[in-house]
């Protein structure tokens, strides 16, 4: 069976004052069905405007094309029909950043779950409403027939972020996509809300692309991972493979900044990857992470680097081969 | 809700009685009334015995509470010009008034929110352009002035409608138009900046995400919270077009509260001028009050505090 999502050569580019920003660079996005995709990467480096574009939600002026786009067999890349507007919302969902200000002030929590079943399905309001009580129920708030008279202040941001989640599940969509999550709880909370969108994709059996910047939660949560830098995927692999044997000197450089436990030593430095990310206006000749690079050599400067395909669902985009990539993870940082 | 709306009326009414006082005590001060009355070749003897008469050798404040406490009554006086009830005056030309006002508002609201909401949809196209250049002429235009050029075009050179008095419908459409229409460009301008915001906002983000239709999106998520602002100027406004119709309540002589005012005015008729002025405080503060009910049950954040 086809991939749930398949994206291919996905480009955005935001037209500003200072030339083109090309924000997204042929990225690939592949999710299985009932499976996790972890979009990894540093802030700027266009997780977000990637699946916003997937979900045709991008800002005005920013403009996505992309070579191929298939979501559950059906090819959203015809612009004439705009298929989007029926799978928005009934087939993906999406849980932002921000639950404080996702909500709309001025409805009940009650008004907006339903609306978000009704605007798709055939269903009386009095459905709707079980709807949101179950799933409220489902998503670990209690009281949940009482609440839906509330209004989104008078929740905190753990419970919003409960909401959206509710809101997400209600026409039972196959692919649910969260965009950071949990980055304006505390920590706590945070946890709570990861172990909960873990618990409910198993559950609902969706897809999901969980966008993230901690290595951690991709390591327990996903199944697939993208490592994403200026707006390329440079590594991808399954979670496993990918956390043992990193190939590409940035992902290489990111495992070095968290500390394992039973393998780092307490009080041990931790890496860091010096440098900064080049800007991502206008093109850029060569590898993209030539700059920050311990390894780079001549060609990396002039080459066009492509992905480097080792097996199905692994790639790498670095003129390093595997062997020399591994070889140089277990020497560590050259000096 | 009950409890926000009570605060509220309390706050109006103290509002009105600091208002109502100040403006007594300005009008006092603005010239003796007994002059006034006994006319301006009085003999000094002759205002000293009306200025007993009326009991204004008193303390002002005497005179406020006693005034005040006979309005509160209904009874609000009798003007010396016209010999009659100062609420008589009131009770036959508050209905032209209120009917100017309502449908000055109501030109006003009609122009301004559509076109603000079309601006704000399609930001610096020529549609927003041609909404901005309506805007920059109504409020270029001083609202007598755009009267006048009304009264030129439709009334004397077309003749479609009658230029003075206020006896049929047809009467009050020119002022009306000119009242609003001076109104409409803050208005408009409030709606558009404030749709622009909204439809950046994350919630709309949200809102878009569910799939919503745009209708939807625009109207019932967008509009309703950007309309807010727009509520508590609309009435301030509409205070203003009920009690403010002055220049052109004169202009196209409309029987109404605000041409009594002007001749009440030019004739020193002090009871009439009073009483309008604490007309126009209870107006505009009630406006206000309106305005925060309205938006009270539109945003229940409002409510909350
Ligand atoms: N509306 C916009 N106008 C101009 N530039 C934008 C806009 N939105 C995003 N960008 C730029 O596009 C690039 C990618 O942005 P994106 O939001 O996808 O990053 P991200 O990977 O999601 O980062 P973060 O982790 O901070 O959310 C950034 O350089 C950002 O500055
Ligand atoms: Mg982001």
């Amino acid at each position: 069976m086809s991939a749930l999502l398949e994206v291919k050569g996905l480009r955005v580019d935001i037209p500003l004052e200072a030339g083109i920003l090309h924000a997204v660079r042929g990225v690939d996005i592949v999710v299985e069905r009932g499976k996790t995709l972890a979009l990894v990467g540093e802030s700027g480096c266009g997780k977000s405007l990637s699946v916003l574009s997937v979900m045709d939600l991008l800002p005005q002026k920013a403009k996505w094309r992309a070579d191929k786009i298939f979501f559950d067999g059906k090819n959203l890349n015809d612009a004439d029909t705009s298929p989007m507007a029926n799978i928005r919302g009934s087939k993906i969902a999406m849980i932002f950043q921000e639950p404080m200000t996702s909500l709309n002030p001025c409805y009940t929590i009650g008004n907006q779950l339903e609306e978000a079943l009704l605007t798709h399905k055939q269903v009386s309001r009095k459905d709707a409403r079980d709807r949101a009580v179950f799933l409220l129920e489902k998503v670990g708030i209690t009281a949940a027939a009482s609440r839906l008279r509330q209004y989104p202040h008078q929740l905190s941001g753990g419970l919003r972020q409960r909401v959206m989640i509710a809101m997400g599940l209600m026409c039972g969509p196959p692919l649910l996509i969260a965009d950071e999550p949990t980055t304006a709880l505390d920590v706590t909370i945070q946890a709570q809300i990861l172990a909960l969108l873990a618990a409910i994709q198993k559950e609902f059996d969706m897809g999901m692309i969980l966008i993230t910047h901690d290595l951690g939660v991709v390591a327990r949560i996903a199944d697939h991972v993208n490592i994403m830098y200026c707006g390329q995927v440079v590594e991808s692999g399954s979670a496993i493979d990918l956390f043992n044997n990193p190939l590409h000197p940035y992902t290489q450089g990111l495992l070095r900044c968290i500390p394992i436990p039973g393998k780092t030593a307490p009080g041990a430095h931790l890496g860091s990857i010096p440098g900064m990310v080049p800007t991502p206006i206008g093109q850029q000749v060569g590898c993209v992470f030539q700059n920050r690079c311990e390894y780079v050599h001549d060609p990396c400067r002039s080459s066009i680097v492509e992905a480097t395909r080792i097996s199905d669902g692994r790639e790498y985009n670095c003129l390093l081969t595997p062997e020399v990539c591994r070889t140089n993870m277990s020497k560590g940082l050259p000096k | 809700m009950l409890i926000y709306i009570g605060k509220r009326i309390v706050m109006a009414l103290m509002v009105s009685v600091v208002v109502s006082f100040i403006s007594f005590m300005i009008l006092n001060l603005s010239g003796d009334p007994a002059i006034a009355l006994a006319g301006a070749d009085a003999s000094p003897e002759e205002i000293q015995v009306i200025r007993v008469q009326y009991g204004l050798d008193r303390p002002v404040i005497v005179q406020y509470i006693e005034w005040i406490g006979r309005a509160l009554q209904g009874n609000l006086g009798v003007s010396p010009y016209f010999n009659m009830p100062v609420k008589d005056l009131i009770g036959a030309r508050i209905g032209v008034t209120l009917i100017l006002g309502t449908c000055a508002f109501a030109f006003a609201i009609l122009l301004a929110i559509p076109l603000g909401v079309v601006a704000a949809i399609r930001p610096n196209t020529w549609i927003d352009r041609t909404a901005l250049t309506i805007s920059v002429f109504g409020q270029a235009l001083p609202n007598f002035f755009f009267g006048l050029l009304m009264i030129i075009f439709f009334g004397v050179i077309l003749q479609w409608l009658p230029i003075s008095g206020d006896d049929t419908w047809k009467h009050f459409i020119m002022p009306a138009v000119a009242l609003g229409y001076y109104a409409s460009p803050s208005l408009m301008r409030l709606t558009r900046t404030g749709m622009l915001e909204v439809l950046g906002s994350d919630y709309i983000r949200t809102a878009r995400a569910k799939g919503l239709k745009t209708f939807s999106i625009l109207f019932k998520h967008a509009l309703r919270n950007a309309i807010i602002p727009v509520v508590s100027l609309g009435f301030v406004q509409f205070g203003y077009m009920l009690g403010g119709a002055f220049i052109i309540e004169y202009v196209f002589a409309i029987n109404g509260i605000g041409f009594l005012a002007v001749q009440s005015i030019q004739r020193a008729d002090l009871p009439v001028v009073q009483v309008i002025v604490l007309l126009l405080s209870v107006i505009y503060v009630s406006m206000t009050l309106v305005a925060d009910i309205i938006n009270a049950f539109l945003d229940p954040r409002i409510r909350a505090n």
